[in-house]
């Protein structure tokens, strides 16, 4: 499912909306996620997921083609973790964690 | 830097504010849309959030694993994960904001 997509699944539900509209709010919620992890927020959405910023730490990489070390420098990642209920819904019910 | 854990609560006033809809529908547009994305990987289809990410649902092989603290040998059992792939976009904007000021 694309952004798109998922904009038209919403509008089909929304009628009362123009999919303009309905646009604008699927945007201001991933922008919203996104301005978030700029600021070093968490984002936490019970039953999807967590939205963080993981830190990597500076490696000595290789460039694949020719095997030369490179210097890899430390960065900031987004990273998500899928919720406990999402975890459930992909696993017939059962969230492989407690385990 | 902040360090502030956002929830939906946040998000609805956000939306509130930027499309003037009743903070109610706002809710169910953000509800809508969460599911909307569960339910697409719960039947196997990839979520690809243009300038967002993409959600990928990946099946893993059962295995024999290690509890890292005890060392034990432990069986993981086989499952179906979800994966981000934060778009080059998303990337950008989080690397910009935090150059210099790394943290765990």
């Amino acid at each position: 499912m694309l952004r798109s997509e998922l904009v038209a699944r919403l509008s089909n539900k929304y009628t009362e909306l123009r999919p303009a509209e309905v646009e604008l709010a699927v945007d201001a919620i991933l922008d919203e996620v996104a301005a978030a992890l700029e600021r070093g927020d968490r984002v936490e959405l019970r039953g999807f997921g967590a939205f963080s910023v993981r830190r990597r730490d500076a490696r000595t990489g290789r460039n694949p083609r020719t095997g030369a070390a490179v210097n890899i420098r430390s960065k900031n990642v987004p990273f998500f973790k899928a919720g406990k209920d999402l975890r459930s819904r992909l696993n017939n019910g059962l969230d492989p964690e407690d385990r | 830097m902040a360090d502030k854990t956002l929830t939906r609560a946040d998000i609805v006033e956000r939306l509130h504010e930027v499309t003037n809809l009743p903070r109610q529908e706002c809710q169910m547009i953000l509800e809508d849309v969460l599911e909307t994305v569960c339910a697409e990987l719960e039947r196997d289809q990839d979520v690809k959030l243009a300038k967002f990410g993409n959600f990928v649902v990946r099946k893993k092989n059962q295995r024999i694993g290690r509890n890292p603290k005890t060392g034990e040998e432990a069986s993981i059992s086989a499952r179906r994960v979800v994966t981000f792939k934060p778009s080059p976009v998303l990337r950008n904007r989080i690397e910009t904001a935090h150059q210099g000021g790394g943290r765990a």
